[in-house]
């Protein structure tokens, strides 16, 4: 076949690109071959617009087993245990099949941390949508709800966290992150890294049908008015083969009969059997007449692009193969030597007798053009004079108005779809600071959460960065937990385009900036270009999966009131910034000005002194305050308690309003028994950080002023309303 | 007119709850099976008689709602 | 106390299940679907997850395995068999209990923590609830909506066969305390003989302080009284 300049387009592959191949294999490669680039080439696989920036992210530090690179990242957790987890995109295939995309996503990353010896133990996802007004939001948001559901519950892993949020700029280009994080013994770890000569290659799970040829591809290009014609690539999961494909691994993996093993992901066959083969500097040969096929006549071009789900490559050591298949075929599941490692360090790919592809795995790995794409600084947006009419709203309607709104009521309607406390490990399921999810067996327990927060993002791309960071850290803390690493899914529009460059290049500076100041390392990640669709990016949204440990679970703390007539302090000055706050935004329709600033000088204080304050078991509940300020931080911790609280706002120079609502970042509310007030102000005192006290809990209501007192239970129908109005159900 | 519509998903498409059902009836014993496929039925009557509208209603219905068109097809049979 | 834990391709709740039976001191074996005879046991239990996928009728597939025949044979002589969620779906597949288990009326998987009332304690499953009859425990399930024909549903009544309903939290049974349309709000039900529970939630989610309760641990100490 001719390839023509259009095929080379179709492919993803420009004429640099294809020029540079031509040069770097010494040939014009045959529509395989340049099939196997396209893959290789686009940016899903290879981060070529992201990987000089991704350099600069701390990944190391003396508990990380491994960092990015592999299949997922891994943190010591003491007791010879090790924490394996990762965080990945599934953008564009949800927003063209909801629940498939939402559970191929969930599978996708299960098998990440499966492959490397772990058994999954909780499942978080970071889901976005367009308008709530938007046509096609009802049905993304229940089909990627029930996909995810449908897929997790399937595995029997608990989906134990996660956020939802709702904005414009994902009308046409939803994101669904999906976590997944996993237990493994230290000395019990698999790489992907192939090692050895004429070592069979194996490929195990389903088999491959015509699934997702492209789906790789399609993740590295902008929706437009044709994409209708990528609709049929979507792949169907099927979880059920997915729990019987971890039982098989983790079966195998008792003994040492594999050397290395990695799942078929995005770009299925292709990208496992260069990855594997090029980590370990050696060649590899497939003999694709063994590939299981689920449909007649599959052309090679087919086999290798295919992104069938629920399959595996392994690489075995030799007269191992026996004694492995038997337990593919006790799980039912099909078992096939494909083909072996060589010395040759090329991709060599056979099918009926002829060789259909070669090429020097350097080609597909190593040599990938990395791009430095020209990218512009954002300026801190200037702080507008405000309006004084923002202190005529009353606080009674500003709150109702920013709970009754869907990224601030409470989300039971998704995740009571999630089975939280399958395995039996659950201590705190979804709608906590944080999940926690007790090391099984053991008196230690793991700290779970995944943040965003894509509006700060947008109005100062490097605060932004810095403020998700965080925000995931004051999460951890605030259940008692001692922050230790993060995964990061980067959410971006076109990079080509040098103000979305620029947001990649600031946020991704921002969030390096807070993890190397925190000792917080990134240890896996991913990255998802080209949220865009008719030329509308989406706003820059890095999503970050946060991993904290509780050594004693005893010393686990959850946010509601725990008495009456304890002290509530705010920790962390307030200066009352109310640009992109929730009160702006919701309440004023005021969307433009600065995020608020971090110090994170204040931020490790602060948190390192709330920890030792939990440790001590000075205090009955925390909440750390973030979106929507003191009060709707008040709000969650007496809606879960039905314990109210009366408050007297400190006198100062700054409104009510934005006392109440202001989003300065580094602060947490604490609740203090009359008997321990006094060693914990003792103890802010002495790391001078400035706290006041509020108020008092109380039986029943939560009093402001005159004007304000309203019964938990009124709180609790405001905070819960807007997701049953939705979906007409009560 | 009563017509009855059978929802199936496209042919290279995956069919998890097929693949079973094939698996366990060979399992049952029943050697001769080669493959299952797993698919919706629908018996709608509709309140006309122009057999020519019926086909286009029908058609709308399963573009709108029954099928999902990205993976599934559909075929009408009208009495 | 012996207990053998059947386990499906599927079945995700097995490793709970064991869990709860080690911490009782029952001496549990788990048994591969596929075998052919059970061990000596007293108790069978069919666990919790998704069997087969939930693929054609969620519990229909399990229901035809090899190790089923002898189930039934144990159940037939009296031995105990206690079916959790999932496992309650192969009991009634089975036909050793009655009825069907239908999607959720919301037709949405649900996962939360309900209140149970303790109808019938004169059981094996049931006696350390005589204390305490209004309990909480978690379902996770998407086809938990007990159907059964009028006849059969009168007699399961008349006959104290009802061993669990949905409640509210002061023991009303009603509408709104039903999280899935189940007739008569029915959550686990018992054989004629007594010796056979099925029930849609999970008593060994609910056995340890630390996780927000222990409703659960009283059918585990139940059994070991009834011995």
């Amino acid at each position: 076949m001719k390839i023509t300049n259009e095929i080379i387009n179709r492919h993803g592959i420009n004429q640099d690109e294809y020029k540079k191949i031509v040069n770097l294999i010494g040939k014009k490669p045959n529509l395989l071959e340049l099939g196997i680039f396209s893959a290789m080439w686009n940016e899903h696989c290879s981060y070529k617009s992201s990987k000089k920036y991704l350099k600069t992210l701390p990944t190391k530090n003396k508990i990380v087993i491994q960092g990015p690179g592999e299949n997922a990242g891994i943190i010591d957790i003491g007791d010879n245990d090790a924490l394996v987890f990762k965080i990945e995109s599934h953008n564009h295939p949800s927003y063209i099949e909801p629940y498939q995309g939402a559970a191929t996503g969930v599978g996708g990353i299960l098998r990440d941390v499966f492959t490397m010896g772990a058994r999954p133990i909780a499942i978080l996802n970071s889901i976005h949508f367009g308008n709530s007004k938007h046509p096609k939001t009802k049905n993304l948001l229940n089909g990627v709800v029930s996909g995810i559901g449908g897929y997790g519950n399937c595995m029997g892993v608990p989906t134990v966290g996660g956020e939802v949020k709702f904005d414009s700029t994902y009308n046409e280009n939803i994101l669904v992150n999906a976590m997944a994080v996993g237990l493994v013994k230290k000395n019990k770890i698999f790489y992907s890294k192939a090692q050895g000569l004429n070592k069979p290659v194996i490929y195990v799970g389903s088999k491959t049908g015509r699934d997702g040829i492209h789906g790789a591809s399609m993740a590295s290009a902008e929706f437009n008015e044709d994409t209708d014609e990528k609709k049929p690539t979507v792949q169907v999961g099927d979880p059920f083969t997915e729990k019987l494909l971890l039982e098989a691994c983790l079966e195998l993996m008792k003994d040492d009969s594999i050397i290395s093993i990695q799942d078929m992901g995005a770009a299925g066959l292709t990208s496992s059997s260069v990855e594997m083969a090029s980590k370990g500097n050696l060649g590899i040969e497939i003999n694709l007449n063994k590939i299981p096929c689920r449909e007649k006549r599959m052309s090679p071009y087919e086999m290798m692009l295919s992104e069938s789900q629920e399959r595996m490559l392994l690489i075995l050591n030799s007269g191992k193969e026996n004694d492995a298949k038997k337990i593919f075929n006790k799980w039912n599941l099909d078992f096939s030597i494909i083909g072996k490692t060589t010395d040759t360090k090329n991709l060599v790919l056979k099918f009926d007798n002829k060789e259909v592809a070669n090429l020097p795995l350097s080609s597909l790995s190593t040599q990938v053009p990395i791009y430095d794409r020209a990218w512009k600084k954002k300026l801190v947006p200037k702080k507008l004079n405000y309006s004084k009419s923002f202190k005529t709203h009353k606080i009674i309607d500003s709150l109702s108005k920013i709970l009754n709104t869907p990224n601030n009521s409470e989300k039971n309607w998704v995740w009571e779809q999630y089975d939280s406390t399958v395995m039996g490990d659950t201590m705190q399921k979804p709608g906590g600071n944080a999940a926690v999810v007790r090391i099984h067996g053991k008196n230690k327990a793991v700290a779970l959460t995944v943040d965003s927060s894509a509006h700060y993002c947008l109005a100062h791309p490097t605060t932004g960065g810095k403020q998700v960071v965080c925000e995931t850290w004051r999460n951890l803390i605030s259940v008692g937990s001692k922050p230790m690493a993060i995964t990061n899914c980067l959410n971006f529009g076109n990079p080509e385009k040098d103000i979305i460059m620029g947001q990649f290049v600031e946020c991704v500076d921002g969030i390096s900036q807070a993890c190397k100041y925190l000792d917080f390392p990134v240890v896996s990640g991913n990255v998802s270009f080209y949220n865009e669709t008719q030329k509308n990016a989406i706003s820059p949204t890095p999503t970050i999966g946060g991993v904290g440990l509780i050594t004693d679970i005893n010393n686990m703390i959850t946010k509601d009131f725990k008495r009456i007539d304890s002290c509530i302090y705010v920790v962390g000055k307030t200066f009352g910034h109310l640009y992109q706050s929730e009160f702006f935004r919701e309440v004023m329709g005021i969307k433009g000005g600065p995020p608020p600033e971090i110090n994170l000088f204040n931020e490790r204080n602060n948190g390192l002194t709330i920890q030792n304050i939990i440790s001590q078991k000075l205090v009955n509940s925390v909440h750390d305050i973030s979106s929507g300020g003191i009060l709707v931080a008040l709000t969650e911790m007496c809606i879960n308690s039905n314990i109210g609280a009366k408050i007297k706002i400190p006198k100062d120079s700054m409104h009510e309003n934005e006392y109440l609502f202001g989003e300065d970042q580094s602060r947490y509310l604490i609740e203090v028994s009359e008997l321990n007030k006094n060693k914990v102000c003792q103890i802010l005192e002495k790391e001078s950080i400035y706290y006041e006290l509020i108020g008092k809990t109380q039986e029943s209501f939560l009093d402001l002023s005159k004007d304000f007192s309203i019964s938990i239970k009124d709180l609790k129908k405001l905070k819960s309303s807007w997701f049953n109005n939705y979906f007409n159900e009560h | 007119m009563k017509i009855s519509v059978t929802v199936t998903l496209k042919k290279d498409v995956l069919d998890p709850q097929g693949k079973v059902v094939s698996q366990t009836l060979k399992n049952m014993g029943y050697d001769n099976i080669s493959a299952v496929r797993q698919g919706k039925f629908f018996e709608i009557d509709i309140e006309e008689s122009d057999k020519k509208k019926v086909k286009n209603l029908a058609e709308e219905f399963c573009k709108k709602l029954l099928s999902n068109t990205v993976i599934e097809e559909y075929t009408i049979n009208i009495d | 106390m012996n207990s053998s834990v059947i386990v499906f391709p599927g079945s995700n709740c097995d490793r709970d299940i064991a869990v709860a039976l080690k911490k009782f001191k029952f001496k549990n074996k788990m048994i591969w679907h596929n075998d052919a005879n059970l061990p000596k046991t007293d108790l069978v239990v069919l666990p919790g997850g998704f069997s087969y996928g939930d693929y054609l009728r969620t519990g229909c597939i399990a229901s035809k395995s090899k190790i089923i025949e002898d189930v039934i044979k144990h159940a037939n002589k009296g031995g105990l068999v206690l079916g959790i969620c999932n496992g309650f779906q192969i009991l009634i597949e089975t036909g050793l209990l009655p009825g069907t288990l239908l999607r959720n009326k919301k037709l949405k998987f649900i996962s939360k923590n309900i209140f149970l009332k303790v109808l019938n304690v004169n059981n094996s499953f049931c006696l350390s609830y005589k204390k305490k009859n209004i309990i909480t425990l978690p379902i996770a399930h998407n086809e938990g909506n007990y159907f059964v024909n009028d006849r059969l549903l009168k007699e399961i009544e008349d006959k104290n066969l009802v061993a669990f309903k949905y409640c509210d939290e002061k023991g009303n049974i009603d509408e709104d305390s039903n999280p899935n349309g189940s007739l008569n709000n029915i959550a686990g039900i018992l054989s004629h003989k007594k010796n056979i529970l099925g029930l849609m939630p999970h008593p060994e989610r609910l056995i340890d302080p630390a996780l927000s309760g222990q409703d659960g641990s009283l059918l585990f100490q139940s059994l070991l009284s009834s011995n």
